[in-house]
């Protein structure tokens, strides 16, 4: 993500002369990205001016960038944009230069007016950010400076997402730029209720929930992420089979190969597309235990509809190594997905960790081991 | 009682693993915490706050970094599998997946894809 510089500000390290402008520089955001609509005239200089309206591209970016497609420079330039047409006394609101942050603080003030002071946090959404810090204190004021924005407004006050507080001190801000931070609601849909509601957010915009469609809007990447381990994996399933079973190539690989393909697929379908769907009606706490659960029903349901021979030691086996498997890879693809969840800590996860990984390697080994075996012995 | 349903909405992580500090005797009641927390973790009593929810907390650190008191303390991270993975395996400095992150924005909510 170091790729990713405001070409504007990028220090002239070869030169070596100690010519250290770029920290004092004023800097103003690029006229010709595709989403600026105009531009309006500044004590500050020339600034761009965007509309709440969004257009294909920026949806169709949108989607690219859930999928996983060319989402590290997603982003915009730092700097101060002008939304609509404010004046002095127009509210700043801030955003990170992840362009999906952008677009929906813009989209959410449809017909206002105001400024939006883009920090640098390379390309990463406001909650992120703000956990790395990128979206901090110290970024917030260089960037209050850099933009000039004390000669385009004439009050002293910031609206900042809620989400971002756990990278930026408020009163930190205050001292060092006498800029007043306001948290704003946690979702940008707020935003227009808190304006008109006297700057107080209600106790329903500050809390963060995980309804189902932001789980729901997690699983492509939640998907595409698995991709890579399922084409490595899958093929040694389908050639172990086809090679160590019973019958000839063909048949065993239409027999075990595709089966043991198919019982993986199913898995991974548990782990990352169910455990999200399903968050809150899985039982457990720990998200591992919620995915062991769909594990098991997946298993029982797929070994089923297969009909393995039980009363013989390889179906058995077989079986056995499938309820070892499916849920190790369930409970470990949704014990992954507390990095995306809004209420797991730090401390739970290490906690859950500290049990479930050993047990999802251990059953994940052990199946694998089984069904090996089984193949074999069949 | 609004208050008990928009708790009981709200999932809860594992109970009692949290770090979540708070020093009630250097609190002036300012209010901040009770803003920035995503949930509700934070209650005022007549003169300061008190801690209403403690397995609500994510870890997030925002009350503490916004406490002007220093009357919160908190050891803070994101609670994602793969950044304790990573960082196990010490690649990509412990970071979270990174993962296309998500939506979310600006607001939003999600620490999705959190990463990065
Ligand atoms: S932010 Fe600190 S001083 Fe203010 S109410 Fe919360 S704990 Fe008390
Ligand atoms: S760390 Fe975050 S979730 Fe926990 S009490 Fe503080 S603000 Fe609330």
């Amino acid at each position: 993500m170091d790729k990713f510089e405001f070409p504007i500000i990028q220090e002239q390290s070869d030169c070596g002369c100690g010519v250290a402008v770029a920290a004092s520089e004023k800097t103003v955001p690029d006229l010709d990205q595709s989403f600026v609509s105009g531009f309006v005239d500044t004590p500050a200089g020339r600034l761009p001016q965007v509309s709440s309206a969004l257009v294909w591209q920026d949806r169709w970016g949108s989607i690219k960038a859930r999928w996983g497609v060319g989402r590290m420079d997603y982003s915009v330039n730092p700097g101060i944009y002008a939304l609509g047409t404010p004046d002095n006394s127009s509210p700043v609101f801030v955003s990170a230069n992840y362009k999906m942050s952008f677009d929906r603080l813009r989209q959410a003030l449809a017909e206002r007016s105001g400024w939006i002071l883009v920090l640098d946090t390379k390309g990463i959404n406001v909650w992120c950010a703000a956990g790395k810090g990128t979206f901090g204190t110290d970024e917030l004021v260089r960037r209050i400076e850099s933009s000039s924005l004390k000669n385009i407004v004439s009050h002293r006050k910031l609206i900042l997402p809620q989400l971002g507080a756990p990278g930026v001190a408020a009163h930190k801000v205050k001292q060092m730029s006498g800029f007043k931070v306001q948290y704003g609601p946690v979702r940008a849909e707020d935003l227009p209720a808190y304006l008109d509601g006297g700057f107080q957010t209600t106790a329903q915009m500050r809390i963060i929930t995980f309804p189902l469609k932001e789980r729901a809007v997690l699983i492509p990447i939640e998907l595409v992420e698995t991709i890579k381990p399922f084409l490595m994996i899958a093929p040694l399933l389908f050639l172990f089979a086809a090679i160590a079973g019973p019958s000839a190539f063909w048949t065993n690989a239409a027999s075990f190969g595709l089966f043991a393909v198919w019982a993986f697929l199913c898995a991974i379908i548990g782990g990352a597309v169910l455990n999200p769907l399903l968050l809150p009606y899985l039982p457990g706490r720990a998200f591992s235990i919620k995915g062991f659960s769909i594990g098991m029903v997946i298993a029982l349901i797929i070994l089923y509809l297969r009909g393995i021979n039980l009363s013989a030691w390889a179906g058995r086996m077989e079986a056995l190594a499938w309820f070892l498997i499916i849920p190790a890879v369930s409970g470990y693809l949704a014990m992954n997905f507390t990095g995306a969840s809004t209420y797991t800590s730090l401390s739970g996860v290490k906690k859950e960790m500290r049990w479930a990984l050993p047990l999802e390697i251990a059953c994940g080994a052990a199946g694998v081991l089984m069904w090996m075996g089984a193949i074999l012995i069949y | 009682m609004t208050e008990g349903k928009i708790k009981m909405k709200n999932s809860v992580y594992l109970k009692n693993v949290v770090t979540l500090q708070l020093d009630e005797n250097k609190c002036t009641g300012c209010g901040m915490c009770l803003d920035v927390c995503p949930h509700e973790v934070f209650k005022m009593n007549s003169k300061h706050v008190v801690i209403q929810n403690r397995d609500a907390c994510m870890e997030c650190g925002a009350c503490s970094l916004n406490c002007p008191a220093n009357a919160i303390a908190v050891e803070s991270g994101v609670g994602c599998a793969a950044a304790v993975i990573n960082s196990m395996l010490g690649r990509n400095n412990g970071e979270c997946c990174c993962g296309p992150v998500d939506i979310s924005d600006t607001t939003t909510k999600s620490k999705s894809g959190c990463c990065g």
